[in-house]
């Protein structure tokens, strides 16, 4: 029997999580004799032309990670949701935006103004931007053009199954291949991880007070913090209530609080608005002044509360950005 | 658009003061803005920010949601609740580029029908003065860059001639975004 076809793909994303596949260290070999990878730019010479040539569905599984900005990252994205049995959104970008997703909050000429002509380190007296279209030595090459709006996958072709994380865990990432190559598969639209929340596997969860009750707001970079206590307790902002288990509270353990990366359960539609809800109602001051000046100690809330869902939140940009003429 | 734009506005009343009030109003035969929706909850302090995002991105111009004045709640903290998530949510929407009168919160006790008639009519008026924020309008204007790169590609794959293996790409929906 043909070992089955299985294909890594990586738009908008850092390689964190290409990193994962890798940690899966001496378990990838099992993986690898098991299955015959068909394309993955990061590690393995493949062209784009040998998956175009694939029969649809030839492709087992592909696991996408990264979030959609390019229009080459979608027209990947729609190739290899056609030639795919199983699309994987593999990562917090590709399930809920993740971090390339906080660029939601400026337009897409802030974006190009900053990174091409106002950033310290640039040096482009000629304002040159990338073209998606240009002359050179007779020739017309294209460039893929820029996105105004940061997209999850799921907002660009169909997923199947969602393996969260910034990177998902190597031991997730075994159990999804497990899952897959056992034909042990949840219902279809599945996050690959358990539905509860992240306080449930947190060492520090005795420590969680019934009711938080805040004061003021910190940050972690404002004290050293009691490597037992829950960080609610301690008036910092932990993601845990609003964010899914499955990475073993690893930011934790660390002595960090989480900052979400896993993404909301099943019953939660936006992690952000649950997380905003959750802290502030536990605020201790009952007078508006009072509030406000507690809730103060929140300076960017869209950052703290969608650092990785900004993109599949229900309003999922700022919404008064413009969105149309295309062409840099 | 037909009609005249007029603002909808979804509102969130609690059982026990707010909504009573809005009662009180209709019995009381005052005559405000027919632009509300109103949705009745036991406590402001059930308004989950979530369902504030929904109503917007479902359509509506605006949020009212009214509760018992404080130290009167039902339920003793409710209102204070809703208080101080409201004042962090209007502060998210201003960086979401929301205008913060989309959303208002108000003390509206039992007897007061002559506040939801007040409160509405005001309200109405501002979000009149602000215009439609039409946000699945918008959803679907973003998404049009990547409806037209699905059609770009069928038509590439359409002028490549057909293959019977490979069933053409299907035509594109309007709202890739539900």
């Amino acid at each position: 029997m043909p070992k089955p076809k299985v294909a890594f793909y990586w738009c908008a994303s850092c390689g964190g999580c290409e990193e994962t596949v890798v940690d899966l260290a001496e378990d990838i070999l099992g993986v690898v004799e098991k299955v015959d990878i068909v394309l993955w730019p990061v590690a393995m010479d493949f062209k784009y032309k040998d998956v175009a040539a694939l029969d649809d569905g030839a492709i087992f599984a592909t696991l996408l990670n990264g979030a959609i900005r390019t229009s080459e990252q979608e027209e990947l994205a729609v190739l290899l949701r056609r030639k795919s049995r199983y699309l994987i959104a593999y990562g917090a970008c590709a399930q809920l935006g993740g971090i390339p997703a906080l660029a939601n909050q400026f337009s897409r000429e802030q974006v190009l103004q900053f990174n091409y002509e106002d950033a310290p380190s640039v040096v482009n007296p000629t304002r040159t931007r990338p073209q998606v279209h240009f002359e050179e030595a007779g020739r017309t090459p294209h460039l893929p053009e820029f996105r105004h709006v940061v997209r999850a996958l799921d907002q660009v072709v169909d997923v199947d199954f969602y393996v969260p994380g910034c990177p998902p865990t190597p031991n997730l990432t075994r159990a999804a291949f497990e899952a897959l190559l056992n034909g042990n598969l949840p219902p279809k639209g599945s996050v690959l991880a358990p539905d509860v929340a992240l306080c449930e596997e947190c060492t520090r969860k005795a420590s969680k007070p019934t009711n938080v009750s805040f004061t003021e707001f910190k940050r972690p970079h404002q004290a050293l913090w009691d490597s037992g206590q829950c960080f609610l307790a301690q008036g910092l902002v932990c993601m845990g209530p609003a964010t899914r288990r499955g990475c073993g509270a690893a930011c934790p353990q660390g002595n960090m609080p989480c900052t979400g990366c896993f993404g909301p359960t099943s019953r939660v539609r936006d992690q952000g608005a649950k997380m905003l809800s959750s802290l502030s109602a536990n605020v201790a001051a009952r007078d508006e002044e009072g509030i406000r000046r507690t809730l103060d100690g929140l300076p960017d809330p869209v950052g703290t509360f969608y650092r990785y869902g900004l993109a599949k939140s229900l309003l999922r940009r700022k919404v008064n950005l413009p969105a149309g003429s295309n062409g840099h | 658009m037909t009609k005249e734009w007029s603002p909808r506005i979804v509102a969130f009343f609690c059982n026990w003061c707010t909504y009573t009030a809005a009662d009180l109003a209709g019995v009381s035969r005052l005559k405000y803005a027919p632009n509300v929706r109103i949705i009745r909850l036991m406590c402001s302090g059930r308004v989950d920010p979530q369902f504030i995002l929904d109503a917007l991105a479902r359509g509506a111009d605006g949020v009212l949601i009214g509760g018992c004045h404080p130290g009167d709640c039902h339920y003793v903290e409710g209102n204070y609740k809703m208080l101080r998530r409201f004042t962090l949510l209007r502060r998210m929407l201003a960086d979401l580029g929301i205008e913060p009168e989309r959303v208002r919160l108000e003390w509206i006790s039992a007897a007061e029908g002559e506040k939801v008639k007040r409160v509405i009519n005001e309200m109405t008026e501002q979000i009149k003065a602000l215009g439609p924020l039409g946000l699945p309008r918008k959803f679907a204007e973003w998404d049009r860059e990547v409806i037209a790169l699905a059609r770009q590609v069928r038509d590439r794959e359409a002028a490549a001639g057909p293959c019977p293996e490979r069933p053409l790409t299907p035509e594109p929906q309007e709202a890739v975004h539900a």
